[in-house]
C-alpha cells in the first residue's frame, strides 16, 4: 500500500500543476435566467476579463463595483477590459440582483450562482473575491477583500494584460 | 488520520491520471481558513464566567482540495476543531474529511458521487448548502445526476443523506426536479418579449419509526412547483410547496399537511428598481431527522422575506423565517437621480425605501369539544383569516449621495419591530395566544451615518456612527466606528459600542473592538482585540446565537 501510494502520489505530481490558472466549466444564469457557462461569458477577443463576486448583501462588494462603475468606461476604451459580476446571492435574494444592478447603473455583465457553484469551483470563500482573466483565459492575478483604491492598483494590472506583459505578482 | 487524509487524496485522484495523457495537464487547487480565539475572563459582561472556555484559547481551520482535468472534477475538505469556537454548534468536535467528492462530465450528463450542494428553485422543496460563518453545513452524502436530455429541460436527480456534523443524519433523501424553459417549445414568447420558464420538484425523506406511542410516517414527501415570467422591466416569480403530515420536534408531533407559497414581483429599468414579494408558509419544518432542532439536518429552506442588515446595531434584531408558519409582505424600492438634476445634484444621489412585515399565520387552537381532529391536527387554520401575533416590521429609508471628489456619505433611519418572544426565546403561537401579554417586544428607531473620505490615491477613511433608541431589551445604543484603508493591502479599524440606555445600570457596558488586517492577493491575516456584545448572528437568514467575549481573535485566509 505503501508503494502504491508513493508511486500514485509521484504521478499526480507529475500531472498536476498546482494553483487554479484556467477557469472552470461551470454552468451560471443570466438575469434573464438562461444558462450561460461562465467560459463562454469570458470570451472577449483576446481582451482581459475580470470576474468579480458580489452578493446584494456584501457592501465592500457594492463600494467595488460602484467604484469601478465610475470608471470603467474609461477602462474598457484604454484596455478593452470586460468585468462580469458574479452575484452568490442565493434563492432568496437573487430576485434583488436585477433591480438592484439597474439602480446602480452598473454597466457589466451580470451572472447569477444561486447554488454558489462557481463560487465553490474557483475556491471563493469571502467575498468580495476578484479575478484578473488574460486574453488566453488563465487566470493571471486574484484578490480578495476591497478596501478603497483598490481599484486603482486592479487598474494598473489590467493595463499590463492588455499590453501582453506579466503581471508579476500572485 | 494523516494517512486517512493523504489515501482520500490519492484515491480521488486516482481515476483522473487515466484520463492524464490524453488530455491538457491537471490543476490542484483550493482555499484554506484558520481561525482562533484567546479567551480573556471580563468579569463585567459575563460575571459568572459560564461563557469563558476552559481551554482558554479555542481555534478551527479547514482546506478545500479541488483537482481538476478536463470533465473531471475531484474535491474534498479537511475539517478541524480544537475546540469548536463560543458560539458555533458544538457538534463539531475533532477533526477529519467530511466532504469528498467526484464529479465528471460530458456531453448532457453530469454525474457527482460524494458530497454535493444542490438546491430546487429557491429551495423550499430542498436546499443543501454551506454557510461556514455560521457553521451550518447540511451537504448531502450520495449521488447527484443532472442531465439535459433534450432541449430547454434540466433533469436533477438525487439520492443520500445529510451531514450532521461528523456523521449524517439517519434519513434517507431521494428527490428529482425538472426545469422546463418554455421559450423552447413555444416560439411566440420569444416574438412576444417574453422569458418564461416552469419547473416541478419533488423530495421524500425515509425515516424509521418505532414510536412507542404514536405511529410515524416513515416515509414523507414534499413537492413543489414554479414560474419564472419575464418581459422588458418586469419579473414575477412564483412558487408553490406542498408537504405531506411529518410529526416532528418542530411542530409538536401533529399529523397535518404543510403548504408555502411564495410569489416576487420586480419592476426595473436604469436607476430604477422595485420589488414587491409576498409570502406564506404553514408548517414548512422538513428534517432528515424528525426529532432535530435549531438548524441541524434541514431538508428545505424558507427564504425570509425581509431585508438583511449590515449596520451592527439594526443587525442586533435580524428576522429569521418562522418554519411553522407566518405570513409576510415585503416592498423595496431605489431610485438614482441623476447627476446635473435638481435632486440628484453634481454627482448623483440615490434613495431607496423598504417595508417588510411578517406575522403569524391564522391557527385556531382552541377545542372545547375534545375534537379528535384538531387535536390530531394540532390547529385549524382558516386561510382567509389573518394571523394575529405581529413577529416583525422593518420600515426603513436610505439616501446616499456624493459631494464631491473626495467624499461620500449615507444617510438611513430605520424603524424596527421584533418579537423576542417568538424569536429568541422561540415561543409558539400557542404559548403567545394563552398569554398574550406576556410577550417580550422591541420597538427601535435606528439612524445611521456613513462617510467614506478619500485622504489621497489609496488611503481611505471611513466612518460610521449608529444610534439605535429603544426602551426594551438592553436599552438604547451608539455606536462610532472608523476604518483607515491604504490600498491594496492595510487596513485598520477601531470601534466602540456603548450601551448606554440598558435598564439595568450596571448594565451599561462599551464594547470596544480594533482590528488590523493585512491582505496581500488571496492571503488575508486579520487580527481584532476587544469585547463581543452577546447576540444573534446571521448570514443569509440562517441565525446563531453568539455568547459575550472578550480576547483576541484572529482570521487566516488563503486560497492557492
Amino acid at each position: 500500500m505503501k508503494k502504491f501510494l508513493l508511486t500514485a502520489s509521484l504521478m499526480v505530481v507529475g500531472f498536476v500543476a498546482m494553483g487554479q490558472n484556467q477557469v472552470p466549466s461551470v454552468e451560471l444564469k443570466t438575469l434573464e435566467q438562461k444558462s450561460i457557462n461562465i467560459q463562454d461569458a469570458i470570451k472577449n477577443d483576446g481582451n482581459p476579463v475580470v470576474i468579480s463576486f458580489w452578493a446584494t448583501w456584501c457592501k465592500p462588494c457594492k463600494r467595488e463595483l460602484n467604484a469601478i462603475n465610475e470608471v470603467y468606461v474609461d477602462w474598457q476604451d484604454e484596455t478593452g477590459v470586460k468585468l462580469i459580476a458574479v452575484s452568490i446571492d442565493d434563492s432568496r435574494m437573487s430576485s434583488r440582483v436585477k433591480p438592484s444592478v439597474d439602480t446602480e447603473g452598473w454597466e457589466y455583465e451580470v451572472l447569477l450562482d444561486a447554488n454558489g457553484d462557481l463560487k465553490r469551483a474557483m475556491n471563493v470563500g469571502a467575498i468580495p473575491h476578484t479575478f484578473l482573466i488574460d486574453g488566453k483565459g488563465n487566470i493571471v492575478w486574484q484578490h480578495t477583500s476591497y478596501t478603497p483604491g483598490d481599484e486603482e492598483h486592479l487598474f494598473e494590472l489590467i493595463e499590463k494584460v492588455a499590453n501582453g506583459e506579466a503581471v508579476g505578482e500572485h | 488520520m494523516k494517512n486517512t487524509l493523504l489515501k482520500s487524496l490519492v484515491l480521488l485522484m486516482a481515476p483522473a491520471l487515466l484520463f492524464a495523457q490524453e488530455e491538457a495537464q491537471g490543476q490542484l487547487h483550493g482555499n484554506f481558513q484558520l481561525d482562533g480565539q484567546y479567551y480573556v475572563r471580563d468579569t463585567r459582561i459575563d460575571p459568572l464566567g459560564e461563557f469563558y472556555p476552559d481551554e482558554r484559547f479555542l481555534g478551527q481551520g479547514f482546506a478545500n482540495f479541488i483537482y481538476t482535468q478536463g470533465n473531471f472534477t475531484a474535491g474534498m475538505r479537511y475539517e478541524n476543531y480544537q475546540n469548536v469556537m463560543l458560539g458555533f454548534p458544538d457538534g463539531y468536535k475533532g477533526e477529519g474529511i467530511t466532504y469528498r467528492y467526484a464529479r465528471f462530465k460530458q456531453n448532457d450528463l453530469d454525474i457527482t458521487v460524494g458530497n454535493f450542494y444542490e438546491q430546487f428553485g429557491s429551495g423550499m422543496v430542498f436546499r443543501s448548502y454551506e454557510e461556514r460563518g455560521l457553521g451550518y453545513d447540511n451537504a448531502m452524502d450520495g449521488i447527484r445526476i443532472i442531465s439535459r436530455p433534450v432541449k430547454g429541460v434540466q433533469f436533477k436527480g438525487v439520492l443520500g443523506r445529510q451531514r450532521f456534523y461528523f456523521d449524517k443524519g439517519p434519513g434517507i433523501l431521494r428527490g428529482a426536479d425538472v426545469d422546463v424553459d418554455m421559450n423552447a417549445y413555444m416560439s411566440a414568447l420569444d416574438n412576444k418579449g417574453v422569458q418564461w420558464s416552469l419547473g416541478a420538484s419533488y423530495m421524500s425523506k425515509y425515516q424509521r419509526a418505532n414510536d412507542p406511542f404514536l405511529i410515524l410516517p416513515e416515509n414523507v414527501a414534499t413537492a413543489g412547483v414554479r414560474s419564472q415570467w419575464s418581459k422588458g422591466p418586469f419579473n414575477l416569480l412564483t412558487e408553490f410547496a406542498y408537504k405531506a403530515n411529518d410529526p416532528s420536534a418542530d411542530n409538536g408531533y401533529i399529523y397535518k399537511d404543510g403548504h408555502g407559497a411564495i410569489a416576487t414581483l420586480t419592476y426595473s429599468k436604469k436607476g430604477f428598481g422595485l420589488l414587491m414579494s409576498a409570502k406564506r408558509i404553514d408548517n414548512m419544518s422538513f428534517r432528515s431527522d424528525r426529532n432535530a432542532t435549531t438548524t441541524d439536518l434541514l431538508i428545505n429552506f424558507l427564504s425570509p422575506t425581509t431585508q438583511v442588515h449590515t449596520y451592527a446595531l439594526p443587525a442586533l434584531y435580524q428576522y429569521a423565517t418562522q418554519i411553522n408558519g407566518e405570513e409576510g409582505f415585503q416592498i423595496e424600492a431605489s431610485k438614482k437621480f441623476k447627476r446635473k438634476t435638481k435632486l440628484g445634484g453634481k454627482y448623483g444621489t440615490t434613495l431607496s425605501l423598504n417595508y417588510s412585515v411578517v406575522q403569524s399565520i391564522n391557527k385556531d387552537f382552541v377545542d372545547p369539544a375534545n375534537d379528535t381532529l384538531r387535536t390530531i391536527q394540532g390547529y385549524y387554520h382558516n386561510p382567509s383569516a389573518l394571523g394575529s401575533i405581529p413577529y416583525f416590521h422593518d420600515f426603513n429609508v436610505k439616501l446616499e449621495k456624493k459631494l464631491n471628489k473626495s467624499y461620500k456619505f449615507k444617510l438611513s433611519y430605520l424603524n424596527l419591530f421584533y418579537n423576542r418572544s417568538v424569536l429568541e426565546d422561540g415561543l409558539g403561537d400557542e404559548a403567545i395566544l394563552a398569554n398574550p401579554d406576556n410577550q417580550k417586544l422591541l420597538n427601535a428607531h435606528v439612524f445611521v451615518y456613513e462617510s467614506l473620505y478619500k485622504v489621497k490615491p489609496k488611503h481611505y477613511l471611513r466612518n460610521e456612527f449608529q444610534h439605535l433608541s429603544t426602551k426594551d431589551d438592553r436599552g438604547s445604543m451608539v455606536m462610532a466606528l472608523a476604518e483607515y484603508s491604504i490600498a491594496p493591502s492595510w487596513f485598520f479599524a477601531v470601534q466602540d459600542i456603548y450601551n448606554y440606555g440598558n435598564p439595568d445600570a450596571s448594565l451599561r457596558f462599551h464594547y470596544p473592538l480594533a482590528s488590523v488586517v493585512y491582505t496581500v492577493g488571496t492571503n488575508r491575516l486579520q487580527v481584532n482585540y476587544g469585547r463581543q456584545q452577546q447576540g444573534i448572528f446571521c448570514v443569509g437568514g440562517v441565525c446563531r446565537v453568539v455568547p459575550p467575549s472578550n480576547g483576541v481573535s484572529f482570521s487566516l485566509t488563503s486560497t492557492f
